[in-house]
């Protein structure tokens, strides 16, 4: 095991896969300069190494990073287009909705799109509403995309891995304030699998599903919650289409009481899915109502109180997380 | 159709001045902004305008506040020139009560529609399309304005960009593109990833009438954007101002530049706009002591704006749930002021 950061795990993965299979290549702006791609440098070194024909640093068109994305896909290599942010994503939402996601479909099978389209979530505090949504919804919702939302630098490298690897076209969601986090990443390969979720604790009395950053911050709940003596296990999804029905079935039936914690806004979130898929599967398990949090139905506001009142915190998740094992 | 319109007498040195003044309140903006932003008072990124002052201001010398501008990320100047004003400004960067959009926004969301300015912008391009769709709303309603876009050399890239100029020229609408170009977009030098002879050349390839100028020199801006701005009002259609300038600082104030070539930057500094247009001043009349007095004055006022942003309150919790929108009913708690049930008020202002 080797501690590093997020951003620097993801850029391993992507540099390991590089060298694995020459048809993996790299587009998006700000990549090449030594800058090395967006704040978080996930990028840097690459083009002394790979060349500018695999890292490709774009000019401002965020239509033709995704559209050549797909037609570098159909024609047999396995982009990673970078968009930033999900906000700016949705600037090609077209080319990654309507053709990259159809086109195997549509076109009967003869097509496969193996691309990943990388694109940033989550509140960074202070960047207000164009730069900190969790857009992760919007494409568990689009039939042909796989999406994933590691939340620890060795499933962001593992996860990385497989979806490349994926003929599918991944959305790759990564949250903005986890590139600085650390945490131990294995030495060996680390592939992690789509559709795999972590039991990252073990407990009997309530089962927390979430996955990126929210993740970590239920682990921060069940451990204060173990101080009162209540045992929570959490579960990481990482993968939110496939997700791991499987495991967070198994654990419900074991507790019988579950919570599901979302950074995006609650309404017509993953959530949401995952509360009703669990309700109707695990009906009789089910010693109270499913519950869900998630942020407020607003744009993200600006100014810190504000944004507080957007966030979902350990405290909202802690206080939701009691009235679950109260009921 | 065309309406008389007085030719506006640029390069008069009582002119010129009021354009220093303005410049000053600029700079000084954005370099108290930095320190407020070094010492945690302003959350997020903030893109300065540092160098570029001459742009905006020669521009938004020549409009009213019926016309209408439309900013992207790095609007602080494009604001200040347009009239809105600096003390609210500085409150929203600090996230404060009497902020330009509530507090709601930041930096990077400023607007002030009193003085039609229609709002900066996080998503590059997007000012361009909504910029057209201002200007046919001013023919639609048949008023005597016109609209202004701001627009970077790395935003020429984008899609939208060709959309709007194609469409405005179809339509001949009431519209002025500014692009301000810095050299750089982020971390890349523009040049490196752009095709063809520039901005102007992409202009003129739909029939606008496209011109260059140099965008350190407030006097050159103001006297071209005079010209233009009065074809436009004189019914002329779309005209394109592409103004040459350089951006001294970081993308963002934190930016640490590791992608630019030694010296690079300090060479440039050596063209920054409102030296240039001291010097010239000094050569015209004013006196150095007016000149001076001009720029303290300019200090002065901002780092008053400054004190009053730090004294201002935060706005509460409960503020988040206003304006989002007319249908549909309201979070069930925002009555309460927050989701963790009925705040005291005390509680504004001191989050973590
Ligand atoms: C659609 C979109 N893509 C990318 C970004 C990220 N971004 C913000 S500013 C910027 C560079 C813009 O360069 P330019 O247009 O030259 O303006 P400048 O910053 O030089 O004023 C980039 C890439 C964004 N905000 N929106
Ligand atoms: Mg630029």
């Amino acid at each position: 095991m080797t501690e590093m950061t997020f951003a620097d795990a993801v850029r391993e993965g992507l540099a390991e896969e590089m060298r694995r299979d020459p048809l993996v290549w790299a587009l998006g702006e700000d990549l090449s300069t030594a800058h090395g791609g967006t704040s978080a440098n996930q990028y840097t070194g690459l083009i002394d190494e790979f060349g500018p024909k695999r890292i490709v640093n774009t000019p401002i068109s965020e239509n033709t990073i995704m559209g050549a994305a797909v037609g570098a896909a159909v024609a047999g290599t396995r982009p990673v287009a970078d968009l930033r942010m999900a906000d700016f994503g949705m600037c090609a939402v077209d080319e990654l909705v309507n053709q990259a996601a159809k086109i195997r479909y549509m076109f009967g099978g003869q097509a496969r799109v193996p691309l990943v389209v990388r694109q940033a979530i989550g509140v960074r505090k202070g960047a207000a509403a164009q730069h900190s949504q969790s857009t992760e919804a919007w494409y568990v919702h689009t039939p042909g995309l796989v999406v994933v939302a590691p939340g620890t630098p060795a499933d962001g490298r593992g996860l990385l891995k497989s979806a490349i690897r994926a003929d599918d076209p991944v959305v790759f969601m990564e949250h903005k304030d986890l590139w600085v986090a650390t945490g131990d990443v294995p030495d060996d390969e680390g592939v992690v699998p789509i559709g795999v979720a972590k039991t990252v604790r073990t407990g009997n009395d309530l089962t927390l599903v979430s996955w990126s950053k929210m993740a970590r911050l239920c682990e921060e709940v069940a451990e204060t919650l173990a101080g009162d003596g209540v045992s929570v296990e959490v579960i990481d999804l990482r993968s939110l289409w496939p997700w791991d029905t499987a495991a967070v079935y198994a654990s419900v039936r074991k507790t019988g009481r579950l919570l599901v914690a979302q950074e995006a806004v609650q309404t017509g979130g993953f959530a949401a899915e995952v509360a009703t898929d669990v309700t109707e599967h695990c009906f009789d398990a089910l010693k109270t109502h499913v519950r869900r949090i998630g942020a407020p139905r607003m744009p993200v506001p600006y100014a810190e109180p504000m944004e507080n009142e957007y966030r979902v915190t350990p405290e909202r998740i802690l206080a939701r997380a009691r009235e679950t094992l109260a009921a | 159709m065309s309406k008389i319109t007085e030719p506006v007498r640029t390069n008069e040195p009582a002119r010129v001045f009021e354009l220093f003044k303005t410049m000053c309140l600029i700079r000084a903006f954005e370099e108290r902004a930095e320190d407020a932003f070094d010492a945690g008072f302003v959350n997020g990124s903030i893109h300065q305008y540092i160098g570029e002052e001459a742009i905006g201001t020669g521009v938004c010398a020549n409009l009213r506040d019926s016309d209408y501008i439309l900013s992207n990320h790095r609007g602080h100047g494009h604001s200040i020139a347009k009239g809105a004003n600096p003390e609210a400004m500085m409150k929203e960067l600090m996230g404060r009560v009497g902020g330009t959009s509530g507090a709601k926004g930041g930096s990077m969301h400023i607007a002030d529609f009193s003085v039609g300015m229609l709002g900066a912008n996080g998503v590059l391009a997007d000012g361009l399309t909504m910029g057209v769709g201002a200007a046919q709303a001013i023919s639609l309603k048949g008023e005597d304005a016109i609209v202004t876009v701001f627009v970077g050399d790395g935003t020429t890239n984008r899609g939208p960009f060709y959309e709007a100029l194609n469409w405005a020229m179809v339509y001949a609408l009431p519209i002025m593109f500014v692009c301000e170009n810095n050299s750089y977009a982020s971390s890349t030098m523009t040049r490196s990833v752009t095709a063809g002879e520039g901005p102007v050349a992409r202009a003129k390839a739909f029939g606008m009438p496209a011109f260059d100028v140099d965008g350190n020199d407030v006097s050159a801006v103001d006297t071209l954007a005079a010209d233009l701005i009065g074809r436009i009002r004189g019914g002329g259609g779309p005209q394109f101002l592409h103004a040459r300038t350089y951006r001294v600082k970081g993308h963002i104030s934190r930016d640490k530049m590791l992608y630019r070539a030694e010296g690079e930057t300090e060479e440039h500094w050596k063209d920054e706009p409102i030296g240039r247009c001291a010097a010239w001043l000094a050569t015209n009349g004013i006196a150095e002591d007016e000149v001076n007095a001009a720029r303290d004055a300019a200090y002065a006022r901002i780092d008053a704006a400054v004190a009053e942003a730090k004294e201002a309150p935060f706005p509460d919790a409960s503020l988040a749930y206003a304006d989002v929108q007319d249908y549909g009913p309201p979070e069930p708690w925002a009555q309460d002021g927050s989701q963790d049930g009925p705040q005291d008020g005390s509680q504004s202002g001191s989050t973590s």
